[in-house]
């Protein structure tokens, strides 16, 4: 046990050995009754068993959606508002567990989960709860005769493929829009963190009707290609890598449903000259954007992963901001004080490092990092590396390959077009970050980048209200944001007639 | 002429054991957010390749594509796919087992690159 205090060691005991299915409101096995075992990366070992289900435990799972449809899509949206905040305050009331739950599953470090994840997870069902309240359709008065009504209704039942790094939120974000509309969900949460998401179940499971919410575990190709190609399913919507993207929308062409999709990122993070006019506040700012880069080890979808510094101030700046990065600290996650936890799987880590090799090969030159981190003693088979920082040209393979790690790739440029020709020379088109003491030079940089979230003075915020999602690559459709809600409804329009008399067709 | 793709034998004994259990598969790289930039391993029945997907080369009769975006940055780079334990979660068909491909990557010399621009496209 890592353990150490009794805080820790209280919820631990919280935790089951062992996770099931959440099917029509309570936890059912596995139908073949198999189990893989979840490790934890911040020390490699053990943390609880979760089913392997497979397409007859995906089934199952509709039919409780299927039979939960209509009555949670005709239920009032007062009270679809009221059982979500319901949620809200059960997170809040735990914030503790499933901060420890999502450290322990996921490698990132309590101080993370406990200020940003948790609570963001929490916002977002209150923000949808008060969405729906206000939701309305239209109409429109044709003629004298003839109205038009636009009513928006629930697709029915909706599937979620969500990722492993952000666990709980990633949840949040795809289950409030959803169940705010009306929809009843089989969501299934990656493989490697099934664990925040079940103990929430453990936590509200009673709060929504049986059937509204279900949740499968297992993996990709076992549960997640059976629950998007089903034919019982209105629309799926999916976050992870981009062939299985493309996967997941194949499936969908199949079945003539639509999708959203959030795929990957190699956001630019642009620093302009006039950042260092002065030794303030705001330079310090952009000293910890630069840094950002390691937030949650780097394995965000919108991780600034490329920084541009305009070259006049190149060598001052990097001085600093290598410095800054040089100091992040690391250590057990469980430690109020660590910055930077673990990679979430071994797989990830080894990945990573193949591309600080393939950095080093390309001639780029390592400024700092570019190893793993040895923590010692309980830690030593966690998956920790060092914060990594790389100076090369936008045309290698670790500018353009996105690495999913805390890895940075710098480059400078001259002009502010230049800043706009490189940093639009990616195939992806998530986020940006510019950084600029100049309001016109900042506006207009953000309105060039060709990405959905361009972050302006700040990098790493995901407050509801302000919409996230892709262009290129990176994906369709935006979340965090009431606009996701139309991708959950459909638009019925009643044309009625209030005249008596036939047309004169026939 | 040096091969794009290579493999390891642990990589390609575990190749032979999922296709017996599987059928015909293919080995598809793109990136992106998670299991990205790691190739996905799925079943030539359930994924359309596109006219635009490049052909790499075939590793244990399984054809190995990159996505048509992707090339130019994996033109100059030897590839030679790789299995680690502690995979994550993925549709990919080895992740159940605990195990993940990854690729390996070596620089083609100056030489090398020469030898491969002259011989062409690799045709799907």
């Amino acid at each position: 046990m890592l353990d150490k205090t009794q805080a820790e060691t209280l919820q631990r005991s919280r935790l089951r050995a062992r996770y099931d299915n959440f099917i029509g409101g309570k936890w059912q096995a596995p139908i073949k009754g198999r189990y893989f075992t979840d490790p934890s990366p911040v020390d490699g070992e053990k943390l609880c068993e979760v089913a392997r289900s497979d397409a007859a435990d995906v089934e199952r799972a509709l039919d409780a959606a299927h039979a939960a449809r209509d009555a949670w899509g005709r239920t009032a949206p007062a009270e679809r508002s009221r059982l979500l905040l319901k949620i809200a305050d059960c997170i809040d009331d735990n914030l503790e567990l499933l901060a420890y739950a999502e450290t322990m599953d996921n490698g990132n470090p309590i101080r993370e989960t406990r200020a940003a994840d948790v609570p963001l997870a929490a916002d977002h069902f209150r923000y949808f709860a008060g969405c729906i309240r206000a939701e309305e359709g239209t109409l429109a008065e044709l003629d004298n005769d003839t109205v038009a009504y636009h009513f928006k209704e629930p697709m029915g039942v909706v599937a979620q493929i969500i990722p492993w790094n952000f666990p709980l939120l990633m949840a949040a974000w795809k289950l409030a829009p959803a169940l705010a509309t009306g929809n009843c969900v089989v969501i299934k949460p990656a493989s490697d963190t099934p664990l925040s998401l079940a103990v929430l179940m453990d936590l509200a499971g009673d709060i929504l009707p049986p059937g509204v919410l279900n949740v499968v575990n297992g993996h990709g190709s076992e549960v997640g290609a059976p629950l998007a190609s089903s034919p019982r399913i209105a629309k799926v919507s999916f976050t992870g890598e981009t062939t299985t993207g493309r996967q997941i929308m194949q499936y969908a062409a199949e079945n003539l449903i639509p999708s959203t999709m959030e795929l990957g990122g190699k956001s630019p993070n642009i620093f302009m000259a006039d950042v260092m006019d002065q030794d303030d506040a705001f330079l310090d700012k952009a000293l910890e954007g630069f840094a950002l880069f390691a937030f949650n080890k780097g394995e965000v979808c919108t991780c600034p992963s490329r920084a541009l510094v305009q070259e006049s101030i190149f060598d001052k700046f990097m001085e600093k901001a290598v410095a800054r990065v040089a100091k992040i600290r690391m250590g057990h996650p469980l430690d109020p004080t660590t910055q930077m936890g673990a990679q979430a799987s071994r797989g990830q880590r080894e990945k990573i490092l193949s591309y600080i090799d393939v950095g080093k090969q390309e001639g780029a030159r390592l400024a700092t990092g570019g190893e793993r981190a040895h923590l010692g003693g309980e830690l030593e088979n966690g998956y920790y590396l060092r914060p990594t920082v790389f100076v090369g040209h936008n045309k290698m393979r670790i500018f353009q390959e996105e690495i999913f790690g805390p890895v940075l790739s710098v480059t400078t440029f001259k002009t502010v077009e230049d800043a706009i020709a490189i940093g639009n020379d990616t195939i992806y088109g998530l986020g940006a970050g510019v950084w600029s003491r100049n309001g016109t030079v900042a506006y207009r940089v953000g309105r060039e980048i060709q990405a959905g979230r361009v972050w302006t003075n700040c990098y790493h915020m995901y407050p509801a209200h302000a919409a996230f999602g892709g262009y290129k690559h990176s994906g369709y459709g935006r979340e965090t944001h009431k606009m996701i809600m139309e991708h959950y409804q459909q638009t019925k329009n009643l044309l009625v007639s209030y005249s008596p008399n036939a047309m004169g067709f026939f | 002429m040096p091969e794009r793709v290579c493999v390891t034998d642990a990589a390609a004994a575990l190749l032979r054991r999922l296709r017996q259990e599987h059928g015909d598969l293919i080995l598809h790289l793109s990136g992106g957010c998670c299991e990205g930039s790691a190739p996905m391993c799925l079943r030539q029945s359930g994924f359309r390749i596109g006219a635009r997907d490049v052909l790499l080369g075939t590793v244990e009769g399984c054809p190995f594509y990159v996505g048509a975006a992707q090339f130019p940055y994996w033109a100059d780079s030897q590839i030679t796919l790789d299995v680690v334990s502690g995979g994550g979660d993925s549709f990919s068909i080895e992740a159940p087992d605990g195990v993940r491909f990854i690729v390996r990557s070596r620089l083609f010399s100056g030489a090398e690159r020469e030898a491969l621009a002259m011989a062409g496209p690799a045709s799907s």
